[in-house]
């Protein structure tokens, strides 16, 4: 039998299906049997296939292309290039600077060259096969230091090409560059003379300094839903287009002009969603689809492969990272410098806001007195890099974890309680000068997360030759000789909802009507369920507040106002926010309604109402009125009370250019990690035993889905820490598929027990924090320490290669 | 080419078939079966995993042509009322995954589904015990999910396990 428990402890809920319950998902029962219909799914008796022509080249000059043999092939409807692109010929999430199809340069190995429509996807790809393009090969711009620091190294995008950003420090190839001065580094921000002055004094003060070059990986999302969907040619000219993405809007905002076309006639509806993860916020098939649907007059449907997946989507930015922390012999820290470099890629996509996070949370959650911070998002030639879960923040989260445990190692202190002795904790200030004045119990989560429970000793197992339980597991590498246990602390500070300045929103739209005699709850909003459960949350938010048990979630689509992405762990804040805010309207106006027909006593008109159980209850007098009479039956022309709201979060600010100081962030998040590892030494395999997590979300929403956050974040953070890396050398992805870039499976995962703390943000609808993305961080890190704790190795590459555990240079 | 076959109950044949497709393809794009689904094509995630003849397999590894005149049971057929439309019910399996919150985005599910379909009625189905913790993990090592980390869906291979075993002393 099994030895291990799974528990996820004490999570509340309160009102039926309301705030705070697990109901169920509303779109579960389609997705067991097959019936929800993914982006993929999409099928018209007509529709055409369309496929994309990529480089083979991370970096070439294109002379011309010839796609005239293409064209002649039967069943081949459309063949288009950057000549036939209507409107504006670049887009972008934050800097216009990537081309629909390539012209005059390629700067990424399977970027989109060319487009075909065809009757069959076989057709296309042979289509594909007969475009000839005359390449000029260039060497690639790989190196990610020498392009942020080199003024000579050769540059991406030439002078003049580009939009420009000061606010940045945008210059050749650096996409941003963002310092941050804090204490003695701040007197003369950009003196280097000073800073290595002001260093050697700190340095001479330290009782311990400890100086680590890491480096993270290219992760990849690896959502198992492919980059998919249709566009639908329209009477008037426009398009329908049915889509996986995390932002309908903003994809819009994009197409429309490259189509050049008016937003309101390119119209997009969510279709479902196989995952997401950052991935899906920039651009994929979307204009593509559109342009040879709007060429063809056919539905055109597009669905990436597996490999074309990995050259389709943006991935993790790999990082270079060179830390030094200084402490007292008490381990109070005294300082902390850090450079950054994060590789953007061929274009910017999400640099300049992971620039933004990487270097205002870069050293992580700790009081340190005098910071100096460089961090840089630069152009190369490899695989463009934008959003992934916990962005900007993961990266750093590696370094300055491994910092605080090498620290703890060279003070003889206990890891946690060096942490402890440097929490950051409410009303703290973040090196941008930023106070965080919301409930930050990073000591609190600490204590508890070192007090979980341990798993069971290797020798205390049933049968400790079981080799389920082992490194390596069936294949039978051991039988338990060479197996160490290692124990590991990891935590993480993520920022949550969009920063620096962005006006974020969400928009809702609720009705409430009565039909068939029972009112009716009708939420319409354009945010993405990307599988988070938005969709459930929307529900129980508009049960919480109208009293209703019946809610219907319509489908997303851009016929209402923006939601803003479902990214930064910011839709049950932003778009529960909405629906929070057009709820209360829409109740308000049933409460005026109850009055003006007379249902509210006389004089008791200030008295306090609410809506439960369908009815309109006074705090005196209890019923009043139910809502089947109050509105009366919708179709017999009865009323509908339908409010449309936008919630904005508070305003943020930009971190200025010279010092990194601002307010930049809108709400932080925490995550603590234990995690527990045998260790094959003479293999370098490893076996994560268990992976505990402390989160505090401020307010649990849906306690299983939350559950289902933590528990998929921490496995993420797994994968980076122990097996996820997009291979690129000389600019060229070398494992583009599931066989060679692998995820973790069943049998890599670990029970993972959960301890949920609810201190309110007073600034957020129900106190809630984001949740999605602080497990991400910290699981990295307190995996990694684990195997060192293990191994006695360095490991300062995430992910741990096996040949890092066993120390051999390959 | 042309190619018959049986799907969940009913015989169904396929036309003009180019012989490159997979099974996968010919069951979502020309059969209007398109709940076993496409993450990779490469026999590497198990999201489309049916049953052919009986026994799991990756239908984008089996070639159209090698389903004439098989057995194919997909996502669509695991429910206890299959073709009924309207409110049927979910099979014991579906109903598990849904309450324990083992579907996120959902599109590993279908292959899930039918894995876990496998295990349940090899074991508790078979009369024998139900399946632990690492029966479980072996079973669905093939099957990718990149949202839940797993442990849902364990709970849901339980919960499935006991209510099939309970169904199946009183029946
Ligand atoms: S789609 Fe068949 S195994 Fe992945
Ligand atoms: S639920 Fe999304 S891949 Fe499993």
């Amino acid at each position: 039998m099994a030895t291990t428990t799974r528990t996820v402890t004490d999570l509340t809920s309160t009102t039926k299906d309301g705030v705070g319950a697990s109901p169920r998902r509303p779109d579960g029962t389609l997705k067991v049997t097959g019936e929800f219909a993914y982006s993929s799914d999409m099928w018209m008796e007509d529709m055409l296939w369309g496929a994309t022509l990529r480089s083979p080249h991370p970096h070439a000059r294109i002379h011309g292309i010839d796609v005239t043999e293409a064209l002649r092939l039967p069943g081949v409807y459309a063949v288009l290039t950057h000549e036939d692109v209507p409107g504006e010929k670049r887009y972008g999430l934050e800097y216009q600077d990537q081309p629909v199809l390539a012209f005059d340069k390629v700067r990424y190995k399977g970027e989109a060259v060319a487009i075909v429509a065809a009757d069959h996807p076989e057709t296309a790809r042979r289509a594909l096969e007969r475009i000839e393009v005359d390449y000029e090969v260039l060497p690639p711009v790989s190196d990610s230091r020498r392009a942020a620091l080199d003024p000579e190294y050769p540059l991406v995008h030439e002078k003049g090409e580009l939009p420009e950003h000061p606010e940045y420090n945008q210059s050749g190839n650096r996409v941003r560059y963002q310092p941050i001065r804090t204490g003695a580094f701040a007197e003369s921000p950009s003196s280097q003379e000073a800073h290595r002055e002001a260093l050697e004094r700190l340095r001479a003060e330290a009782d311990a300094v400890v100086t680590t070059e890491y480096e993270v990986g290219m992760q990849d999302q690896a959502f198992l839903g492919p980059e998919s969907g249709m566009a639908i040619p329209a009477e008037d000219g426009g398009v329908d287009l049915y889509v996986a993405t995390q932002w309908l809007h903003v994809d819009q905002r994009q197409i429309a002009p490259a189509l050049g076309l008016p937003q309101e006639k390119v119209r997009l509806t969510l279709a479902g969603v196989g995952g997401a993860f950052g991935a899906r916020e920039d651009l994929s098939m979307q204009i593509h689809a559109c342009m040879l649907a709007l060429r063809t007059g056919k539905p055109v449907k597009f669905v990436y492969n597996r490999e074309e997946s990995f050259y389709g989507h943006v991935h993790r930015h790999p990082a270079k990272m060179r830390y030094e922390h200084g402490a007292k012999a008490d381990g109070t820290l005294l300082y902390a410098t850090l450079e950054i470099i994060v590789d953007g890629g061929a274009y910017a996509s999400a640099t300049p806001a992971v620039v933004g996070v990487a270097s205002s949370l870069g050293i992580g959650p700790y009081e340190v007195p005098n910071v100096l911070v460089d961090a840089y998002g630069v152009y190369t030639t490899n695989p463009p890099c934008g959003a992934m879960r916990g962005f900007g923040a993961v990266q750093a989260c590696f370094g300055y974890e491994s910092q605080m445990d090498r620290l703890a190692k060279e003070l003889g202190m206990h890891p946690v309680d060096l942490r402890l002795k440097n929490a950051m904790a409410q009303g703290s200030r973040i090196i941008t000068g930023q106070e965080i004045d919301m409930p930050l119990p990073m000591a609190e989560m600490l204590e508890r997360c070192r007090d979980l429970p341990m798993p069971v000793e290797r020798t205390e197992l049933e049968d400790p030759s079981d080799q389920r339980t082992l490194p390596g597991g069936v294949a039978g590498t051991t039988r338990g000789e060479g197996v160490v246990r290692g124990v590991g602390y990891g935590l993480g500070l993520k920022n949550l909802c969009f920063s620096e300045g962005f006006d974020d929103y969400s928009t809702a739209r609720v009705r409430l009507e009565v039909v068939a005699g029972e009112p009716v709850v009708l939420v319409h909003t354009a945010a993405a369920e990307v599988g988070q459960g938005l969709v459930t949350i929307k529900g129980q938010i508009a049960r919480t507040e109208l009293g209703v048990e019946k809610v219907v979630i319509a489908p997303s689509d851009t016929q209402v106002g923006s939601a803003g992405s479902s990214s930064a762990s910011r839709q049950s804040y932003m778009t529960g926010g909405a629906v929070r805010t057009a709820c209360a309207s829409v109740r308000a106006e049933v409460f005026e309604l109850a009055r003006r027909k007379g249902f509210v006593p006389q004089g008791r008109e200030d008295v306090e109402l609410a809506l439960e159980g369908g009815k309109v209850v006074s705090a005196v007098d209890g019923v009043l009125v139910s809502l089947a009479e109050l509105l009366g039956e919708s179709a017999e022309n009865g009323t509908v009370v339908e409010r449309t709201r936008e919630y904005h979060h508070r305003p943020t600010e930009m971190i200025d250019p010279e010092l990194g100081q601002g307010s930049s962030h809108t709400q932080f998040g925490m995550c603590v990690h234990r995690a527990v590892v045998d260790v094959d030494v003479e293999l370098g395999l490893v076996k994560v035993v268990a992976l505990d997590a402390v989160q505090d979300v401020g307010k649990v929403m849906h306690p299983q889905q939350l559950a289902g956050q933590i528990q998929g974040g921490s496995t993420q953070g797994l994968g980076l820490a122990l097996m996820e890396e997009i291979q690129v050398k000389d600019s060229e992805i070398r494992n583009p598929s599931f066989t060679d870039y692998l995820i973790p499976t069943i049998l890599d995962t670990p029970p993972m027990r959960i301890d949920v703390l609810e201190h309110p943000d007073p600034h957020s609808p129900y106190g809630l924090r984001g949740a999605g993305e602080p497990p991400t961080l910290s699981s990295t890190p307190a995996i990694v320490a684990a195997v060192r704790d293990a191994t006695g190795r360095p490991l300062t590459h995430a992910p741990v290669r096996p040949e890092d555990i066993v120390g051999i240079d390959l | 080419m042309r190619v018959s076959f049986n799907v969940n109950g009913e015989d169904v044949t396929a036309d003009n078939v180019w012989p490159g497709e997979s099974l996968l393809y010919v069951l979502r794009e020309r059969l209007g079966l398109p709940g076993s689904k496409n993450a990779c094509e490469q026999g590497e995630c198990g999201s489309c995993t049916v049953y052919f003849d009986g026994v799991t397999a990756c239908s984008c590894m089996i070639a159209a042509g090698q389903a004439e005149g098989r057995e194919v049971r997909t996502v669509e057929g695991l429910a206890e009322e299959p073709g009924k439309g309207g409110d049927r019910t979910l099979s014991t399996v579906q109903e598990a995954f849904v309450e324990a919150g083992a579907v996120q985005c959902g599109f590993c599910t279908p292959g899930l589904l039918v894995q876990t379909d496998d295990l349940i009625e090899r074991t508790v189905g078979a009369g024998r015990a139900a399946p632990d913790d690492s029966e479980i993990r072996e079973a669905l090592a093939g099957n990718l999910c990149r949202c839940t980390g797993y442990e849902k869906i364990i709970d849901a291979v339980h919960l499935a396990a006991e209510r099939r075993a309970a169904a199946g002393s009183t029946s």
